[in-house]
């Protein structure tokens, strides 16, 4: 039996905020759903929330859950934590706060929190209408584990998040490799090309390294204020402008106000319908990838 | 420690009588002696391993020189494959089926890796292999075909003499893992095919740490571990004199009660099948249920999951087990139901009641008073919640282009 910690069966014995929030057409109120898992893996989550238009603050979030013990009492830990909070503020939740908050889950467990971090960004993402193929790792990468369809963009960053180090942690945080077996060697490799990209990082900013409080795969000093600011303005001068200009748009940095980073869309991205996909799927999440989980950053 | 719970978790272990501890006692305290001593004090002993060994003998209708002890059902099945393939070398061929039990698909799998061929039976909706794919598979490089008298997950029960037949025609050694049918079957290896059978004895309440394995009179056999020349050579290591004695006592329980707690858990384990599949919509019984064992029932209750069940099973002080890929260690559900083939809305969800000749009425009654409410809970929570939900059409097309 596994050894659940008493908030664990707490919130599964006595689960909060199941069921779902129906659109009931509110003004000023919009309600969205972010589905992950599945039936075959044994583990789906549909998250509701009903989001405050003005101010995108969660008003009210549900869950429905089908799964063990663990991914019932993630799903509801989740939709305690994410109440009251902007969706911004949503977005920096990760799966390790809610297996926090749940006072540990056993290792082999660690993908049901995961599952709660990719159901919440999928309504986030849902609610500001950005596509699904947009912001999901999984449709650009290569398929490794054919068992359980998990791509290397998945397991890269699980392994960059939650700073892992073996293939069978991999597993137990997105599954991968936990079916016939045959991709763990795979798992293993890609491990090694995200420590050497990560070595990589910090050799290219004049050995100055890369984060902070949240770039786990190492245990570097924080960066300064000065480096930081370096740091960011070397991503989007390098990795994300050329992307913006080749589509005939650009971006400038504006100001940076501790993880807020404010940036100037210019150019086709300045009147792009799509501007809000731009600022997260090509800015921000390059940023947090590359500096820190928690940046989050608006146009000006 | 949880002591008076209802216990339908008898495929996993059983209780052991207090017979068997009764009888077992004595050789942990007073009588301790080696039963290979040239002394009196080990003679005596060396008695009582014979009585027992009698005991197990006549529960599988067999003679005292054709059962080895062993330590336990998993080296039983390593033990006989291993000998069957010494005895004929020149044999390169294994078949067995998908829904064994680790202790023989896993030494397959290893041996695939050290040149042997091995083909996996597989088997239809019910858990029931096809006697034609048997015969296909069947030829004269065969050298083994071992397969389960009766599956521990769902209870169906093989064919076993009419597969037995068909693999005394090509000259192959038959070896039966029957750790689920003994003591739930009758069994009579005089009038039988099978060449090699192995038995656990914490499936028939005696204590866990004891099992043996049958070999049919002049079936080559070179011994899995070797040593001394314990059980007439067959088996090294000193005799777990205990452990023999209590399973000797078992097999003699299990023969005296064979045909009446048949015919008990047979009555018990349908009413429990009955009411909940009349109680609960949505669910339906995995395996063979013509050809079972008369104590097991897996129901699949769909669009919720197993673990969950059994933890608020739990919560009642009753201990069942589920195929559920949560409750296995591994991250995939049950092999032995995967390869019936159910689909997933069932699969997760399926629970096995395994009774014994304890299980009261009232345990049963128990179990079918609070099922409904533990399925309607998790139903509550769960997204998918019939065949038709789009989420749920959606996710089995993806299976489908994948």
């Amino acid at each position: 039996m596994w050894d659940y910690t008493d908030k664990v069966l707490e919130l599964f014995y006595d689960p909060k905020n199941q069921g779902t929030i129906e659109d009931n057409h509110e003004p000023g109120v919009k309600v969205s759903v972010g589905d992950v898992g599945s039936i075959s893996c044994g583990d789906a989550l549909r998250l509701h929330l009903k989001v405050e238009e003005a101010t995108d603050k969660i008003l009210d979030a549900r869950f429905q859950t089908f799964g063990c013990t663990s991914a019932i009492a993630s799903s509801s830990a989740l939709t305690e934590m994410v109440k009251g909070l902007t969706l911004d503020e949503a977005l920096k939740v990760t799966n390790k706060e809610i297996a926090d908050y749940l006072g540990g889950l056993p290792e082999a467990k660690m993908h049901c929190s995961v599952m709660g971090q990719e159901a919440l960004e999928a309504a986030i993402y849902n609610y500001r209408g950005i596509p699904l193929e947009a912001h999901d790792d999984d449709d650009e990468g290569v398929l490794i584990c054919s068992c359980f369809g998990i791509t290397d963009a998945k397991i890269k960053k699980a392994v960059r998040h939650n700073n892992l180090f073996s293939a069978e942690q991999v597993t137990n945080y997105v599954k991968a490799g936990g079916g016939c077996g045959s991709c763990l060697a795979k798992i293993d490799d890609i491990i090694k090309e995200v420590k050497q990209e990560y070595e990589k990082e910090i050799a290219s900013t004049n050995s100055v390294p890369a984060n902070t409080k949240d770039s786990t795969l190492g245990q570097q000093k924080p960066l300064t204020n000065v480096q930081r600011i370096a740091l960011i303005q070397k991503v989007l001068d390098e990795e994300v402008r050329p992307v913006l200009i080749a589509d005939g748009g650009d971006v400038e940095l504006y100001d940076i106000e501790g993880d807020k980073i404010k940036v100037i869309l210019k150019g086709a991205c300045g009147s792009c319908s799509s501007s809000t996909a731009t600022l997260k799927v090509a800015i921000e999440s390059r940023l947090r990838d590359r500096i820190s989980k928690d940046i989050i950053v608006e146009a000006v | 420690m949880l002591k008076n719970c209802i216990y339908l978790d008898n495929n996993a272990t059983t209780k052991v009588d207090p017979q068997v501890i009764e009888a077992m006692l004595p050789y942990l305290s007073d009588y301790y002696a080696n039963p290979s001593s040239m002394h009196t004090f080990g003679g005596q002993l060396a008695k009582d391993v014979k009585k027992a060994r009698e005991n197990v003998a006549a529960l599988l209708g067999a003679e005292e020189s054709e059962i080895i002890f062993t330590s336990c059902g998993t080296e039983g099945d390593n033990a006989a494959i291993k000998a069957a393939l010494l005895a004929q070398p020149e044999k390169r061929h294994i078949i067995t089926s998908q829904v064994e039990h680790p202790a023989v698909l896993n030494v397959c799998k290893l041996l695939e890796t050290q040149g042997y061929q091995v083909t996996y039976l597989s088997v239809n909706s019910k858990g029931q292999i096809d006697l034609n794919e048997l015969e296909a598979a069947l030829t004269g490089n065969t050298a083994l075909v071992t397969v389960m008298y009766a599956n521990n997950e769902t209870g169906t029960i093989f064919p076993i003499e009419e597969i037995g037949a068909r693999v005394k025609e090509y000259g192959a050694i038959f070896h039966v893992d029957a750790v689920q049918a003994v003591g739930k079957v009758p069994l009579n290896m005089k009038t039988s095919t099978i060449d090699m059978l192995t038995i656990s004895g914490h499936k028939i309440h005696a204590p866990k740490g004891i099992g043996a394995l049958y070999v049919r009179r002049g079936v080559r056999f070179r011994p899995f571990l070797i040593g001394g020349h314990q059980e007439r050579g067959r088996r090294g290591g000193t005799e777990n004199v205990p452990g023999i004695i209590a399973l000797g006592k078992a097999a003699e329980l299990e023969l005296l009660n064979l045909q009446e707690a048949t015919k008990r858990e047979i009555k018990l384990r349908d009413r429990l099948e009955k009411a909940l599949l009349e109680k609960i919509p949505d669910c339906e019984v995995n395996g063979d249920v013509k050809n079972r064992l008369p104590n097991t029932s897996n129901i699949g209750f769909k669009y919720i999951e197993g673990e969950a069940i059994l933890l608020l099973l739990n919560k009642h002080g009753i201990c069942a087990s589920s195929g559920s890929a949560c409750t296995s260690g591994s991250l995939e559900p049950s092999h032995v139901l995967r390869a019936m083939g159910l689909p997933y809305t069932t699969l997760h969800g399926s629970i096995r009641f395994s009774l014994c000749r304890y299980t009261t009425e009232e345990e049963v009654d128990q179990v079918i008073a609070v099922m409904p409410e533990i399925v309607e809970k998790l139903r509550a929570l769960s997204p998918f919640k019939n065949d038709d939900a789009g989420w749920l059409k959606q996710q089995e097309q993806t299976l489908v282009n994948r």
